[in-house]
């Protein structure tokens, strides 16, 4: 049996140093540090290409985003020599950003899958929890034939179902309308009260602010960590008209102010 | 047990239910070895079914405008070890007429036996024809399996096929069927098999769409794993204006195991339109890591992969 410990809600769930990761020759992560706290919905932001879901590769373990250098801890143990199998069953997983087809597998099969004792009950209600019917849903199949965004939703299902100690949910909110990105942020809220430690991809301000903390993401660093507002603040002055020499002047006025 | 009693019993193993071919509200046909042990013609359609020394003569009339809502159940089956079972069919689907069959191919104890299922298919004028085939060959791999058929498929006709041998070895499968394709006529041919040990599985398939607005799509998906080979060969032709086709080609390899594809695609009239994908190789990366993300084990994240496709 691999030891748990299991850290109180003040203690680091996740604990990642210095991680490097290249891609076909080219550093995309180039030093990440990040903390993220035992119970906490933590939020990651940062512009296209910077590097997020390749953090959330290597850190599910990924084959190709294997570390150049640095540590990832879960509950203060190494995982880096762990398959994803191991780190799936050590609860981290991922809800992709664009998760994959399965042809001929149903919907309760594909959610069932991760839960340590499937039964039907909880995976309708994981389906209730993302919006979708449980009578139009459980036996359509997990193919070409499910729209963007009920795949998506699919997806966070079978994450919560799993009730995972760590889910890194990679842009949960990307093609989901308005109306039922309140959903989903129920649905993290109520995977943070049930146990689940979050780790929250995004960059719709409505999501962020359901965060406890938040990192912003810049060509593979993290650049800050803290209180999400501040974090958003942050990333609206410093990123959003990027041109990344102006911003960083921009961000050493900042850091003066 | 008596002979009827032990293809029953066959086409249970099968996936059959025996309860259609005793029902007399359900078409049905019987056939083991080269003996009909079982027939039964429902209004609409008319079987004949003849013994030739291998096996039996077949000739299937449905009638122009009948609709057959239930399905005609079909079983064919060798029980002894060694032998050869030839069946010549001979489908001709009337006018207007609608129809679906549900064959099961049934050789559990296979240890040298040869099955031949050779003909004709003529789907008529708007007329729609479904005809699935599932196959079990047993454990032994001592089987040889070649569906040969010639099919038409008249002006606004549609000719549903699918054929699977999802359980059990595959022994060595050769399948050839060609559809020629008429005007706003459709024809799906769809093939899924299983193969390990040294099974070899060779689908070849060619739809040829001769009429404006025909479409036609060859679907196969196929895992082989030990050493056993897989080959598909799909040909499709565009040869009217605005006729549409479509290959898709699944093809999962593991162990030793090798796989084929060879997607032939020719068009002569310049408003055809044919495309095709194919895919050869381990399973998806993605599908594979999400899998194995929620704490399956590699082992496990592929043959759910597998039975998926297959299924
Ligand atoms: N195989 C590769 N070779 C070279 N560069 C790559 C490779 N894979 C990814 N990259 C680059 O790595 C960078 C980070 O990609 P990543 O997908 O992690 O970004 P992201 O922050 O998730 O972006 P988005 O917001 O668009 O999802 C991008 O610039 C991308 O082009
Ligand atoms: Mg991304």
């Amino acid at each position: 049996m691999r030891q748990q410990t299991r850290p109180g809600p003040d203690q680091a769930l996740l604990q990642v140093t210095d991680l490097h990761v290249t891609r076909d020759g080219r550093p995309i992560l180039r030093g990440v540090n990040l903390t993220v706290m035992e119970g906490s919905i933590h939020a990651v932001l940062g512009l296209n290409g910077s590097g997020k879901s390749t953090l959330a590769y290597a850190l599910i373990g990924s084959a190709g985003y294997a570390l150049q250098r640095g540590e990832i801890r879960l509950a203060g143990e190494e995982i880096t020599p762990l398959s994803i199998t191991e780190r799936g069953r050590l609860g981290l997983t991922l809800a992709w950003q664009e998760p994959a087809r399965f042809e001929g597998l149903t919907v309760e099969r594909y959610v069932s899958l991760g839960m340590r004792e499937p039964d039907l009950q909880h995976v309708r209600q994981a389906l209730i929890a993302v919006a979708l019917d449980p009578d139009d849903y459980l036996h359509r199949y997990v193919d070409e034939s499910l729209s963007g965004g009920e795949r998506k939703r699919v997806e966070l299902a079978a994450v919560y179902a799993m009730r995972p100690r760590l889910a890194i949910l990679d842009e949960p909110d990307s093609g989901i309308d308005i109306l039922t990105l309140e959903d989903i942020s129920k649905l993290i809220r109520r995977m943070q009260r049930e146990g689940t430690t979050v780790l929250l991809i995004s960059h719709r301000d409505e999501v962020v602010a359901i965060a406890d903390a938040a990192s912003l993401m810049c060509e593979g660093q993290i650049q800050t960590t803290g209180d999400p507002r501040h974090v958003c603040d942050r990333y609206a002055r410093c990123c959003r008209p990027c041109d990344r020499a102006q911003k960083v002047e921009t961000e050493l006025d900042y850091e003066r102010l | 047990m008596s002979d009827f009693e032990a293809i029953l019993k066959a086409y249970a193993a099968a996936g059959g239910n025996p309860e259609f071919l005793k029902s007399p509200k359900v078409g049905s046909l019987v056939i083991s070895g080269n003996q009909v042990l079982g027939l039964n013609a429902i209004p609409g359609l008319d079987v004949q079914a003849d013994p030739v020394p291998d096996g039996v003569r077949v000739a299937v009339r449905v009638a122009p405008a009948a609709r057959i809502e239930t399905p005609v159940h079909l079983c064919f089956g060798v029980i002894p070890e060694e032998g050869v079972q030839r069946i010549l069919v001979d489908y001709e689907v009337g006018a207007g007429a609608s129809i679906e069959f549900l064959a099961h191919c049934t050789f559990p104890n296979a240890l040298r036996v040869q099955h031949v299922m050779q003909g004709t298919v003529h789907v008529g004028p708007a007329a729609t024809m479904r005809y699935s085939e599932v196959h079990y060959h047993g454990e032994t791999g001592g089987i040889e399996v070649l569906p040969r058929l010639q099919i038409r498929v008249d002006e606004g006709g549609r000719y549903f096929s699918s054929f699977s041998q999802t359980k059990g070895r595959a022994g060595r499968i050769d399948l050839d069927y060609t559809v020629d394709v008429d005007r706003e006529a459709l024809a799906e041919l769809t093939a899924k098999a299983l193969g390990y040990a040294d099974d070899q599985i060779t689908v070849r398939e060619t739809i040829r769409l001769n009429g404006e607005g025909a479409r036609g799509l060859a679907r196969s998906r196929i895992a082989v794993r030990d050493r056993a080979r897989s080959e598909v060969l799909a040909t499709t032709e565009g040869n009217a204006p605005f006729a549409r086709g479509h290959v898709d080609c699944v093809e999962i390899v593991r162990g030793q195991a090798v796989a084929n594809a060879v997607p032939v695609v020719r068009v002569t009239d310049d408003r055809a339109q044919v495309t095709h994908e194919a895919a050869i190789g381990t399973v998806g990366k993605k599908e594979l890591e999400t899998l194995m993300s929620r704490g399956l084990a590699e082992d496990e994240a592929v043959d759910i992969i597998v039975r998926g496709m297959l299924g």
